[in-house]
């Protein structure tokens, strides 16, 4: 139990410590333009990153799950509010589950 | 735009935080159900409920809390859990050395504070909404994120129930659709359009042809198409920052 505990500390230091050293450290360095450039396209390159392959094994099936990115997509080039977006693809795919 | 937080009114800063916990409500939608599951996958493996709360509330990494279940139940080394997990949410290096360049706080303690919510999700929000250059309104963002992810891992816990099974399967669409939701309007951007097909070709690439015969975790493998993709759009374009 004890182990355990210390296992879940570790694990948090290990966890905290890339989140940590950039946010304090980085933000004094004068960093040079294309580094700027580069971390400025961080987001929409991890965006991508985690939305394909990872979307398609969201869901129990891969086409409900593709059914599923299809209506979040339609629905984020309406530009409704974001938690429109996550409940209507939610239950997007919980018609087509039970349709299909 | 030397506006610190010290020199703001405690009213302006209340709403600025009111302002993050509100665009984190898509995140917590999407977290509760996720952490009810992780609740009540670690109750099944019969984990002591006091270190499977205590993981989600000093690890607050989804993925990994998953995967250290998992390899705890199947009598994996300690030292290798800790390896998997630092290597899986190394990824959280990039995203905070991004968010370092946005937020104008420069107080060490709110940073501080800050970085430990960093997660893709609150990434996310943090990195598309213009808001998110205060410091405060990423700390409000994170605090309803980690309240969602800690109330669910409770639920599950000790109330053992979970959404009913064709619901749930559903719900893993959830935080998908949020990240298609913040991508999909920033596609109008060229430079934009350019990295994020970058990146999608590069997991292709990295899932289909190259993990099969030479296994990368994904953690890794979104390290690598991110900083492909993000290198080459800094290699392309040398003007017009986006924001």
């Amino acid at each position: 139990m004890m182990s355990l505990f210390l296992l879940v500390l570790g694990l948090a230091l290990v966890t905290y410590l890339p989140r940590l050293v950039p946010l304090l450290w980085l933000k004094e360095l004068a960093l040079p333009a294309y580094m700027k450039r580069f971390l400025s396209f961080i987001p929409y390159a991890v965006l991508a990153s985690l939305i394909f392959p990872g979307v398609l094994s969201s869901t129990t099936t891969t086409t409900s799950a593709l059914f599923g990115g299809v209506v979040a997509t339609m629905l984020a080039l309406l530009r409704v509010n974001l938690v429109v977006v996550v409940i209507g693809a939610v239950f997007g795919v919980y018609a087509f589950q039970t349709l299909f | 735009m030397a506006t610190s937080v010290q020199s703001t009114s405690p009213s302006s800063q209340q709403s600025t935080f009111r302002a993050g916990l509100r665009a984190g409500i898509p995140v917590a939608i999407g977290y509760i159900p996720i952490a009810i599951a992780f609740g009540l996958l670690a109750k099944s493996f019969d984990l002591p409920n006091v270190i499977t709360l205590s993981m989600s509330f000093f690890i607050f990494a989804g993925a990994s809390q998953f995967i250290t279940v998992q390899l705890l139940m199947t009598g994996s080394m300690y030292w290798e859990i800790i390896l998997t997990t630092f290597i899986l949410n190394s990824r959280h290096f990039l995203m905070s050395a991004s968010l370092s360049q946005r937020i104008d706080t420069t107080s060490r303690k709110l940073l501080a504070a800050i970085a430990f919510g960093v997660t893709d999700e609150t990434f996310s929000i943090a990195s598309t909404r213009k808001e998110a250059r205060s410091g405060l309104f990423v700390l409000g963002l994170n605090t309803i994120a980690f309240l969602a992810w800690n109330i669910g891992t409770w639920i599950g816990v000790f109330l053992a129930f979970g959404l009913p099974g064709t619901l749930q399967a559903s719900m893993g669409i959830a935080l998908y659709a949020m990240f298609i939701g913040l991508l999909v309007p920033s596609l109008t951007n060229r430079p934009v359009f350019v990295v994020a097909s970058f990146a999608i070709v590069m997991q292709a690439v990295l899932h289909w042809m190259i993990t099969p015969f030479f296994p990368i975790s994904d953690g890794i493998r979104i390290i690598i198409a991110t900083v492909v993709a993000a290198g080459i759009g800094a290699f392309l374009f040398k003007e017009g920052e986006v924001s």
